[in-house]
């Protein structure tokens, strides 16, 4: 079935039909109207959850590692502030192995307070052990969240799915349904290695872990996270095959041939692909790459990508305030540096705070890129695109 | 002899143990003082049994039978705590 949907209300679909166990969640902009939405599924009897109204992100993410250690198939929603509420139990999912999925509205984090879309509350959560996955529009977030939770569960670790906020979440798109019976079949049934509940075979669960022992127990957490990128790949293949939509982990576009690329994240994504387009129309050798899964980081297919090119211009829409520019930037780099060919790097920090980035803006940063492509000379590697009085 | 630690491949994942992982725990070896009790004196009014936080005080049918010193971390309170008429429970150093 074809509809029209926003973002929120397309991963609220997802999650009516993904039908988790428990839902526990507390409002924020732009996140507020997908568990609103769920939760008037729920009233109304189509979904079987327990839902929990939670006074706060951080009891929300507590309530379903709860219930998740009780075996339970669990989903919430944040953005924001609120993610960044919930970071010290993010740690304490991944640690504990809970595969949780959160619906994710990338929102900026205060300070200065505002609620349009960048990229770094869920980059500031980048290292807590969760898989990350970016939607470029309504469709992948819709797709996205039922192919995290198989991944997530096959993986044992969590997952969150993101949208650009209000880009994504409150723009309308045309939005392809899955058949409600055919998503608990593609998912199957959560078969957690033990259960709280299980008072026959009781457990401890999140025990006092020192010098001894810690260290093996966060190992074998990196070592999970070492092997979900073909988990995330089979699930993604899988979903291919029930509903028709394949996805990559790494969404190469017209790059068989191109000599200057953008890098990018999120909604971006279909802004840059009308670039290229347009510039692919004038004759230049241009190509898009978009990060699907940033997390695990997918090195090998980046480096083999990006074997032939000769300039990347990295889009990223946050900024490590670190001296070293954003996030993809620095990641990008720092997988580069064994490779046999790598191409020149620029980072474009752009849109921050929701600033918008049209196709113009990125016309002309490929036409710097193909400046740098034909010199080889870089003046400065980072730069603040789009910001007043650079 | 000193016991082989597991390696993490070896290990269950998600840090799950056993149940009831803290009874393997003998906190007794933390004392430095040690409370002895006195059954002569002892008029079995379980004021040290409410207030032990180690639930360190042994109590059969009703009637105070003596410590537990595998789990007696020697904080005193029952000494404390036991009537000052009484003084059932006195502390004293611990020797090794």
């Amino acid at each position: 079935m074809i509809v029209a949907r926003t973002g929120n209300e397309a991963m609220a679909e997802a999650m009516r039909r993904i039908n988790p166990d428990v839902v526990a969640a507390y409002p924020i902009t732009p996140a507020t109207e997908v568990v609103q939405l769920f939760s008037k599924f729920v009233h109304d009897g189509l979904v079987t959850t327990e839902f929990v109204p939670a006074e706060s992100e951080h009891s929300a993410i507590s309530a379903c590692v709860g219930a998740s250690s009780a075996g339970a198939r669990v989903m919430t929603s944040t953005a924001s502030q609120g993610l960044a509420l919930m970071h010290e139990i993010l740690f304490i999912a991944a640690g504990l192995r809970l595969p949780i999925v959160i619906c994710l509205v990338n929102r900026s984090l205060s300070s200065p307070i505002n609620i349009h879309c960048d990229h770094s509350d869920s980059l500031a959560s980048r290292d807590s052990g969760w898989i990350q996955i970016f939607s470029e529009n309504t469709q992948e977030a819709y797709d996205s969240t039922i192919i995290a939770v198989k991944a997530a569960e096959q993986a044992g670790l969590p997952a969150m799915v993101t949208t650009d906020g209000f880009i994504i979440s409150h723009g309308m798109e045309r939005l392809e349904l899955c058949n409600d019976a055919d998503v608990p079949k593609f998912l199957g049934e959560r078969k957690a290695k033990v259960s709280l509940l299980d008072v026959e075979n009781p457990v401890t669960l999140g025990a006092l872990d020192l010098q001894d022992y810690f260290f093996e127990h966060k190992r074998q957490e990196i070592n999970a996270m070492d092997n979900t990128l073909p988990l995330i790949e089979n699930a993604q293949k899988e979903f291919g095959d029930m509903f028709g939509r394949y996805y990559p982990v790494v969404d190469s576009y017209k790059m068989d041939d191109a000599e200057s690329a953008i890098l990018c994240m999120g909604s971006t994504g279909g802004t840059g692909k009308v670039a290229v387009d347009r510039l692919r129309t004038q004759g230049k050798k241009v190509g898009l790459v978009r990060m699907r899964v940033y997390r695990p980081f997918p090195k090998e297919i980046l480096v083999k990508t990006f074997s032939k090119v000769k300039v990347v211009g990295v889009l990223d829409r946050s900024d490590t305030v670190s001296t070293l520019g954003g996030h993809l930037y620095n990641d990008l780099r720092s997988v580069l540096y064994d490779a046999v060919s790598r191409p020149h790097l620029k980072n474009y920090i752009y849109g921050l705070g929701g600033r918008d980035i049209s196709i113009e803006d990125i016309e002309q940063i490929f036409s710097q890129l193909m400046e740098i492509a034909k010199s080889g000379k870089i003046d400065k590697d980072i730069v603040y695109y789009g910001v007043r009085g650079e | 002899m000193k016991k082989e630690k597991k390696g993490w491949k070896d290990l269950p994942s998600g840090l799950v143990l056993e149940a009831a992982s803290s009874c393997a725990f003998e906190t007794g070896d933390w004392r430095s003082e040690k409370p002895i009790w006195d059954p002569e004196k002892c008029t079995h009014c379980m004021i040290c049994w409410v207030f032990c936080p180690d639930s360190s005080i042994i109590v059969e049918e009703g009637k105070v039978k003596g410590i537990d010193y595998k789990y007696c971390k020697g904080c005193g309170i029952c000494a404390e705590e036991c009537p000052p008429k009484i003084k059932a429970i006195t502390m004293i150093r611990e020797e090794k």
